[in-house]
């Protein structure tokens, strides 16, 4: 009896599991192409959440305005579903179940951080729908063999390993001291990591290796060492909270050090709240508006930033910009691929190379943009520090100004 | 590392002036926290949430132009106000549950300040600017900002003007009745309603000052909220209830603990080796105490 009471269980468990997940929805209503997103509306993420979501949606609207995508000899529009994922990558996991499951969608736009979008790939996996996602750096998301994931952007290991390169060339090819403070999380680690790399490569020595706590924002005791042990380049990276606390810090406490590198300071508005003392920061960034690169529906970085200061009355930070490179991806392989498939779509992706506003575009088998260079930018203030601007100054193709190196010490500025 | 001590000495004296400089902060909204324990028996979760509101306080006095400093003048009155706000809203209906009961509320109210904070005032990460400048000691080798020093200082006078008030005003002695004995003192004609939301309120004001001090010295946020409450549950446990002097030193020296295991042991075993200290008192005092049982039978 008991036996039998499992086996009816088991069978119409399966019968329910099989019956839902053939289901097929409409992933093309009408005209219209549906993505899916779950964004970070609320929570701690809530203002890179919003960045992203005004890039995807200035992103559909130039799109759709300029013809939509063609796909067998007719026109359809992109149409977005978002979801406020609370900055929560539990919250996240489900909305891409949702997402996919209930509403039916067939192709996926990433979230906002590492964290959130790691939490989404395995879903996205397993259905076998494609993501292409704009703010996930961490290098862990492309080291797990996903098929469907793709990020327009470099991975985070690459964020600042120019800047070593960049020390050693500034001091005459010889290697060079280097002092980090990391915080610990997927992302900081993973620019750690790329630091590490560039050390081994150049020879050069790390003296000291500091791992900030999430909670804390105090680094007093890292930079007593740093004045201790005088490296010639430092590095941070926690955020922005790492980004403000660390200016902060090394200007109450005059560290002088001859390159500061860094990441998060756009995010952080680094310029705007600490203004002369953030000057001569080095920081990575995916994207600066003054870069090159040319695409048909955003003309060039300066043309977005004017187009997008006008839509959302801010200028584009990078998470913006690579978010609606992302459904520039999109268009791009909805219209080699000539097919709603999902499996023909990813397989239009994952051949994607192509140049839009934000840069290259070219897909790895990890599924990460490797095409596309990190650029660094230096902040530069004028004389008495109320305007502070950021003027990009490696790698030197799309240099705008000269690096100045070493930084002028504290007595002297 | 351990050769750090050696090769700059100087160093350690800038970590512990930093320690220090800390310690009195989180001393002060350790006291706040004593305080409305020992006076209605609640431990407030959300201390740091009322920490990072008065921060705020201060950063759009910032915004509109006034100095920052000033928050520590301003914050408190508006924070004193949210305190006896809260007392009325929620805290009145829990005063006399249990703890668990006080201890859930809190942390019900910490959640709701968080989510009402970041959608009023976004999840930047934000500063104000106090321009105070840097004092330097020894020939340039330890730098003191005089943001902190300024701190340091605005929380001493702020701890010496509240002990003198809690001695020698109508209300002080009323709270301090009421922490003693809160049915006598009903009984002998002290309104401990008003009492309790002044404490609450006092408490608040108190968070308000440390918040405006964070302000111009480290960082906020609306989710950095929960080391501030952690640091004075800390002190508390460790300084015992109503012992101003006892969470005075105790907060310091978890300040130069800090520092100190953060320049030399490296920033990851900063909050381990706070909290190793913290289960070694904890022991100790078990084991103490449990002499002294012992004894006493």
């Amino acid at each position: 009896m008991k036996i039998r009471n499992i086996i009816i269980t088991l069978i119409s468990a399966i019968t329910l599991l099989i019956s839902t997940s053939t289901i097929s929805f409409a992933k093309v209503v009408g005209d219209k192409i549906i993505l899916g997103a779950a964004v970070s509306l609320t929570g701690k993420y809530s203002s890179n959440g919003v960045h992203t979501q005004n890039g995807y949606n200035l992103a559909v609207e130039r799109i759709n305005s300029m013809g939509g995508v063609k796909v067998g000899g007719k026109t359809y529009k992109f149409d977005i579903i978002y979801y406020d994922d609370e900055s929560n990558s539990g919250r996240a996991a489900q909305l891409a179940e949702r997402l996919i499951q209930q509403d039916g969608v067939k192709y996926m736009l990433g979230p906002y951080s590492s964290g959130l979008t790691k939490a989404m790939a395995p879903v996205t996996e397993k259905y076998e729908v494609p993501m292409v996602e704009a703010n996930g750096a961490s290098r862990s998301l492309f080291t797990k063999g996903y098929k469907y994931l793709f990020a327009v952007l470099a991975p985070a290991n690459l964020y600042l390993d120019v800047a070593i390169d960049l020390a050693v060339e500034k001091n005459g090819g010889k290697p060079v001291t280097i002092a980090m403070a990391f915080e610990q999380d997927a992302f900081s680690q993973d620019v750690r990591l790329g630091i590490v790399e560039a050390a081994k490569r150049t020879g050069s020595k790390i003296i000291i290796d500091d791992k900030l706590p999430k909670e804390l924002n105090d680094m007093a005791a890292t930079l007593s060492k740093v004045k201790a042990t005088n490296p010639d380049v430092l590095v941070v990276s926690g955020h922005t909270k790492g980004a403000l606390t660390a200016i902060r810090q090394i200007s109450e406490m005059k560290v002088d050090v001859k390159m500061l590198a860094m990441t998060h300071c756009d995010a952080a508005k680094l310029s705007k709240q600490h203004g002369k003392a953030s000057e001569y920061a080095l920081c990575a960034s995916q994207w600066h508006k003054s870069l090159s690169y040319k695409d048909k529906f955003f003309g060039g970085g300066m043309k977005y930033d004017a187009d997008f200061t006008k839509a959302f009355g801010y200028a584009p930070p990078y998470q913006a910009a690579e978010s609606s490179a992302a459904l520039l991806v999109y268009k791009d392989a909805f219209e080699r691929a000539q097919s709603f498939d999902t499996k023909k779509v990813r397989d239009a992706l994952a051949a994607t190379d192509m140049q839009t506003f934000y840069g290259n575009i070219k897909f790895a088998e990890g599924g990460q943009n490797v095409s596309k260079p990190m650029v660094l930018f230096q902040v530069s203030c004028n004389d008495d520090g109320s305007k502070c601007e950021n003027k990009v100054v490696a790698p030197t193709k799309w240099a705008s100004a000269e690096l100045v190196h070493p930084i002028p010490s504290w007595s002297k500025r | 590392m351990d050769l750090l001590i050696f090769q700059a000495p100087i160093l350690m004296v800038q970590a512990s002036m930093d320690g220090i400089l800390l310690g009195i902060l989180f001393a002060l909204i350790a006291y706040g926290m004593a305080l409305q324990w020992g006076v209605m028996n609640i431990i407030n979760i959300a201390q740091g949430e009322l920490v990072i509101m008065g921060g705020y306080i201060a950063y759009f006095m910032y915004l509109s132009g006034i100095h920052p400093a000033f928050g520590v003048i301003v914050s408190p009155i508006i924070m004193y106000c949210v305190g006896w706000g809260m007392y009325k809203l929620v805290i009145n209906k829990v005063v006399d549950k249990d703890l668990f009961t006080s201890i859930l509320a809190t942390f019900g109210i910490s959640i709701l300040a968080q989510q009402l904070m970041n959608f009023a005032f976004g999840a930047d990460v934000v500063v104000a600017q106090s321009n105070f400048g840097t004092t330097m000691l020894f020939n340039n080798s330890v730098t003191l900002p005089n943001a902190k020093i300024f701190s340091g200082a605005v929380c001493v006078i702020s701890a010496i003007i509240l002990v003198i008030y809690m001695k020698k005003s109508k209300l002080g002695r009323a709270i301090r009745a009421t922490a003693q004995n809160a049915r006598a003192a009903k009984i002998l004609g002290v309104d401990t309603e008003k009492v309790y939301a002044a404490t609450f309120g006092i408490n608040a004001a108190l968070c308000g000052i440390a918040g405006a001090c964070i302000a111009i010295t480290f960082t906020l946020h609306p989710y950095t909220g929960l080391p501030y409450t952690v640091r004075s549950f800390m002190i508390v446990i460790i300084a015992g209830l109503g012992n101003l002097p006892a969470v005075a030193i105790s907060g310091m020296g978890l300040g130069v603990f800090e520092e100190w295991s953060d320049y030399l042991l490296g920033t990851e075993f900063r909050i381990a080796a706070v909290f190793s200290l913290l289960v070694i008192i904890l022991v100790y005092r078990r084991f103490k105490l449990a002499r002294k049982r012992e004894y006493l039978k």
